[in-house]
């Protein structure tokens, strides 16, 4: 028998697709284990409300939730696969809409939310990891550095979310507590909806930030000591080279590569880490609709918001690597060429 | 040299003691830690956790007869504190223990045996490693009505595991390629003394400090799916506090309920900062190379 050899770029594919393949499993066995009847349920919902017979009302409820007992378990399974290889995530059980329409609609803020925080506190924790590496004899500034990130690691975002709410929110009331928006201004592309959506994402974006950036510190100075170490920056500096020049053109452009790596990772991890912050600030994101699916037991919800988030890390994964190959041509991942 | 011999070594030649001299932040750690363990085995028996409610005594300030103040129900806030603590300690140390036994196993024998069983249970590493965990964590908390701290800690080490059985893994391989391990299979040493008297003693310092990882991690995840109000536990902890307090009791508009909103989260800081300090203090202990 010939053994197949799979490139390294073939095997990742395999790889993300039985990932995919094993997050559908879960939360298709995780709707059956759901107890109670909820097809009957719902079916005689159908008949009070729009006085169909049960036999039909029964059909439209199976089709809405994908689910069919009659059938055997395996093509129970391949139905809903082959559905949701057509876009149909099914219709949501509490809020009676299609579930893709809930995740178009949740999925922008999520971005927008991760987007900002992630830019605050990649950039903060660059700057401060770098300056710490360079200036590591200032014991005051080492101090400083140190005490945030200790601060930033022992803390979790929902908590200083918590925080955050209660005494800006609540006390000063320098912010708005909860949403994404204010209801009086008119959602689309004009000032006071952009102001308001800006005002509305500064807290949950603080909480993160601040309980992201001690992360990005420690690992920019460690890459940072790292680079300091080599022998490249000895020759620089007995050329007698600026400091200037070596900060930047020599420490800073190899220091910034593995935080950089890490960067789509940190970015996908959001769409599912987001959830007990947004739901703190009943921020309507992704995070958020997942709360609220987990609460009222909303499972073709939960199905398709899972499903969301395993594509988003998957597809993170691969883009990772990529970035890595192309930063770096000696890491050969067989991709990015 | 086994790890237990080789580790009483290093107890009696004082670098224990020496490393917590210097280290203030790891002595500072190992005190809390101590702190946080009296908390939790002592505690309940010198305060008494209040079950009746008088809600006229509701959201009191700190005084003589309430240290930190009442909570929505006028009971004791800092009894509920104490005896809150078992439950996350429980939680921490159970998922950390199923974890480490869980990824050791899979880790070596990956490790060891390598070929195709390698290769299969990577792949399932690999597909634990990016489905998204909090999510599924959650789902799983709830949907099993968990209602004790042991179940809870395993259903987090459910997602815990293949991280540290990739590591243990490459620790492993790293080890197996060293000249001491062939010297050992020249030798026709047992496998049993190879495994136990050789590989492990070598990551014991590994499995130490991300024990203490996973632990912190273990804590982050439960009380966050607590403040979901997911899990039914029914006692009181730090994370069923939490819930109460910031989404169910209003507490969090009524600056006299500020104690019983902040002692949790102050708690869940200092214990996090304090397994943190100590890993750090151990990771000293272990690596020679780090001390000064």
């Amino acid at each position: 028998m010939k053994k197949i050899q799979l490139t390294a770029w073939q095997n990742k594919l395999l790889s993300g697709l039985l990932t995919i393949l094993a997050a559908t499993l879960i939360s298709f066995v995780l709707i059956r284990l759901m107890p109670g009847d909820f097809l009957e349920l719902r079916a005689s919902e159908l008949v009070q409300q729009q006085g169909l017979p049960y036999a039909t009302a029964y059909k439209i409820a199976s089709t809405q939730y994908q689910y069919d007992p009659s059938v055997p378990v395996w093509q129970q399974f391949f139905n809903y696969l082959s559905g949701l290889l057509q876009g149909n995530l099914g219709t949501s059980m509490t809020l009676r809409i299609p579930v893709s329409t809930v995740i178009w609609q949740a999925l922008p803020w999520t971005l927008f939310l991760s987007v900002i925080s992630l830019a605050l506190s990649f950039s903060m924790g660059i700057s401060l990891g770098i300056l710490a590496a360079w200036y590591r004899r200032k014991r005051w500034f080492e101090a400083l550095v140190n005490g945030l990130s200790v601060f930033s690691q022992a803390i979790p975002d929902f908590l200083i979310g918590l925080l955050l709410l209660v005494f800006l929110g609540v006390r000063l009331r320098w912010f708005p507590l909860r949403g994404a928006y204010d209801i009086s201004t008119d959602p689309g592309f004009n000032l006071p909806f952009l102001l308001s959506a800006l005002q509305h994402a500064i807290l949950p974006a603080l909480a993160f930030t601040l309980a992201s950036v001690g992360g990005w510190i420690l690992a920019m100075r460690a890459a940072a000591l790292q680079v300091l170490s080599e022998d490249y920056i000895q020759v620089a500096r007995a050329k007698g080279l600026k400091q200037r020049r070596i900060f930047v053109r020599y420490l800073a452009r190899n220091a910034i590569m593995p935080p950089v790596n890490a960067l789509a990772i940190a970015f996908a991890s959001m769409i599912s880490g987001s959830i007990f912050v947004e739901w703190m600030f009943a921020y309507p994101g992704i995070g958020y609709f997942f709360g609220y699916a987990i609460g009222n037991r909303d499972f073709t919800l939960l199905q398709g918001i899972l499903l969301v988030a395993t594509v988003t890390m998957v597809l993170a994964n691969m883009v990772a690597d990529a970035i890595a190959t192309w930063i770096d041509p000696r890491i050969d991942s067989g991709l990015g060429k | 040299m086994s790890a237990f011999k080789h580790s009483l070594q290093l107890l009696r030649q004082n670098v224990f003691w020496e490393v917590l001299r210097h280290n203030r932040r790891a002595a500072l750690g190992l005190f809390l830690l101590l702190g946080f363990a009296c908390m939790a085995t002592v505690g309940p028996l010198l305060f008494q956790l209040e079950t009746r409610s008088d809600y006229l005594l509701r959201f009191q300030a700190p005084s003589w007869a309430h240290w930190l103040g009442t909570d929505y129900a006028g009971r004791d806030t800092l009894a509920q504190l104490v005896h809150g603590s078992r439950d996350i300690i429980t939680i921490a140390f159970s998922s950390a223990l199923i974890t480490l036994l869980l990824a050791l196993l899979v880790g070596t024998l990956a490790g060891l045996l390598g070929g195709r069983l390698d290769q299969w249970l990577m792949r399932i590493i690999d597909i634990f490693l990016t489905l998204p965990r909090f999510p599924i964590m959650a789902i799983m908390a709830g949907l099993f009505s968990i209602q004790d701290p042991f179940s809870f800690g395993f259903v987090l080490a459910l997602f815990y595991w293949p991280g540290l059985a990739r590591g243990i893994r490459s620790q492993i391989l790293t080890l197996r390629s060293k000249d001491f391990i062939e010297i050992c299979q020249l030798m026709a040493l047992p496998l049993r003394h190879v495994i136990f008297a050789e590989l492990m003693p070598n990551i014991v310092p590994y499995l130490a400090i991300n024990f203490i990882n996973v632990a912190r991690d273990a804590i982050v995840a439960s009380v966050g799916i607590m403040l979901l109000g997911i899990v039914p536990l029914s006692a009181s902890n730090w994370g069923m506090m939490l819930n109460l307090a910031a989404t169910q009791t209003g507490a969090i508009y009524v600056p006299e309920a500020y104690p019983y909103l902040l002692a949790p989260i102050a708690c869940i800081v200092l214990f996090q900062f304090a397994l943190m300090a100590f890993a750090g203090g151990l990771e000293e202990f272990f690596d020679p190379r780090l001390r000064g």
